[in-house]
């Protein structure tokens, strides 16, 4: 997509909860934007270099608790945590790339799933320091939507410029050869392990620093929400799939569209449903990663020309 | 003057030994063979060179310096390049991505990167397949697409491992027109091959190696006439 393009969706996005002004959409709004990021920093590490995560709630809870702990421990406000927020992931990535990045194959993942399970069994016991199942609690600071909506806003240009601008470098060469083939990338003078961590380290940066974010706007966090393993980790992995991996825009379309069907049976088709519907948005969405993966396995941005293909012939065929 | 040496090399894998013993060393500017019969550890030496596996013992030296125990890319950067038997395109990326993907290891900036990339590209004849993906090329240029890969990476060294191995006539032609035209621009290759007419005509030296110890040093000339050579190859004559 040229920056051009890049602008105008950026300009819509300003305006858009100006227009639609109802906390609750502007509220949908921030969630997709959320996602956004999440999905993003996810298809970087797995999408672009190849190594797929099952644990990006590890990040992203880290985050969190790094929001919220600065609040509850030290007084400060938790907004310090959107800059540290971050960094607490970085080092949490770092530890984890140390670890299995110089193991082949599924080691990663694997270790990724564990390290979300693992620090979310700890948020849950250590509630000296955490407060345990109990969660944190803080103030939001503003009762309007609006300054939140901006500064996620922010955040996903600034993760999407991000990745752009690292995709269009010798690291976004690096991390594609590394993704298409390690023997190959090391024999061409590529150092695998180097170039897969800070493809980790970018990614659970701003994974991290949304999950400070989520402490600030929800205003509450506990184990089970942060550190969730479908409600984070999977969900990040679908909203790469549906949207395209290995495509920038993907994982925004991706969060549209996953954030959407999540609202639509959360609310039993807002209400025009039986209540029992609200109980299928899982088995909705699961259903529609299976069809994806059937009929477009790159996803929703990954075959656009397809799906364009198909409605072309569509509509030319009523023509006639 | 000596580019390279390989000393008393030795890999064993498990209680196999599958190469022990091979010493050689190849002059700057040489085009030197390495030939043997099926297994018996060629490409073993190519992946004890570039640490693609750790050496059991020995010692290998580019110039004066030890890189034994360097890491893959690292040895890569000091100027020793190779290709790989079965090939390994990045599939997904574009000629141009694969081979601006190794350009990076001497400059830094995208441009100067694709520039680098280009001019291999054009040197090595793949212009015409830039924008193909690997993974859509036959076999002949997806071989030639190894050489282009590892020339962008400015080697001094270039090891290609039976980049002619599946070719037709003509492209088999062309290949040793390449791989002559690459050494003459200053780039030292060792080569391993198994189809004599290539191997006898474009190498300077020749070692033959049989169950990974050598068995015979030599021109091309004086290898095609080493009976030890020719039993490894066709077995012993028969006494009648």
């Amino acid at each position: 997509m040229k920056p051009t393009k890049a602008l105008i969706v950026l300009l819509v996005a300003g305006i858009l909860p100006l227009i639609i002004k109802q906390d609750y959409y502007i509220h949908l709004l921030i969630l997709v934007l959320m996602w956004v990021i999440i999905g993003s920093c996810w298809n970087l590490l797995a999408g672009y270099t190849g190594q797929v995560s099952f644990g990006q709630a590890a990040f992203f809870g880290i985050g969190a608790y790094t929001a919220g702990i600065l609040h509850t421990k030290l007084e400060i406000s938790a907004w310090w945590g959107m800059a540290l927020g971050g960094w607490s992931a970085v080092i949490l990535g770092i530890i984890i790339g140390y670890l299995c990045f110089r193991l082949r194959g599924p080691y990663f993942a694997l270790a990724t799933l564990a390290a979300g399970e693992i620090l979310r069994l700890i948020a849950n016991n250590w509630v000296d320091f955490t407060e345990g199942m109990v969660g944190i609690l803080i103030m939001q600071t503003f009762s309007s939507k609006l300054p939140y909506y901006y500064l996620v806003l922010g955040l996903a240009s600034l993760c999407l410029g991000v990745i752009y601008l690292t995709m269009n470098s010798k690291l976004g060469y690096y991390f594609l050869s590394i993704r298409e083939d390690q023997d190959a990338a090391e024999s061409l003078g590529i150092n695998a392990t180097l170039y897969k961590n800070i493809s980790l380290a970018i990614s659970s940066f701003f994974t991290g620093t949304v999950g400070a974010f989520y402490m600030n706007y929800m205003g509450f966090i506990d184990p089970s929400v942060v550190f969730a393993l479908h409600d984070i980790s999977i969900q990040a992995i679908l909203v790469g799939i549906i949207g395209g991996v290995g495509t920038l825009w993907g994982p925004a379309i991706g969060a549209l569209v996953m954030v959407g069907i999540q609202e639509l049976f959360r609310t039993a088709m807002f209400g025009l449903a039986p209540k029992w519907v609200s109980q299928g948005h899982a088995m909705a969405f699961g259903v529609l990663v299976v069809l994806t993966i059937l009929f477009m396995s790159n996803g929703i941005v990954g075959d656009w020309s397809k799906i364009k293909r198909i409605f072309v012939k569509k509509a030319s065929q009523e023509v006639s | 003057m000596n580019i390279f040496k390989a000393q008393d090399l030795v890999k064993y894998f498990g209680g196999l030994a599958a190469v022990n013993g091979v010493n050689f060393q190849v002059e700057e500017g040489e085009i030197f063979g390495l030939i043997g019969p099926n297994g018996s550890g060629k490409t073993t030496i190519f992946n004890l060179i570039n640490n693609y596996y750790p050496l059991t013992s020995g010692d290998i030296h580019l110039y004066d310096q030890s890189i034994k125990g360097m890491k893959t890319y690292k040895i890569c950067k000091l100027g020793i390049a190779r290709t790989f038997q079965v090939v390994k395109p990045l599939a997904r990326m574009t000629v141009l991505d694969n081979v601006t993907a190794s350009a990076f290891c001497r400059v830094n900036t995208i441009k100067e990167a694709q520039k680098l990339a280009m001019e291999t590209i054009e040197f090595c004849g793949l212009a015409a397949y830039k924008d193909h993906r690997a993974k859509s090329l036959p076999i002949g240029l997806r071989k030639r697409l190894e050489i282009t890969r590892a020339l962008a990476t400015r080697p001094k060294l270039l090891l290609l491992d039976e980049t002619a191995a599946g070719l037709t006539p003509k492209e088999m032609g062309q290949a040793i027109e390449l791989i002559k035209e690459i050494n003459r621009r200053g780039v030292t290759i060792i080569i391993i091959e198994h189809i004599m007419k290539v191997i006898m005509s474009i190498s300077h030296r020749i070692l033959a190696i049989n169950h990974g110890q050598p068995i015979a040093t030599g021109t091309p000339e004086e290898i095609a006439c080493n009976p030890q050579v020719i039993e490894a190859y066709l077995g012993e004559e028969k006494n009648a």
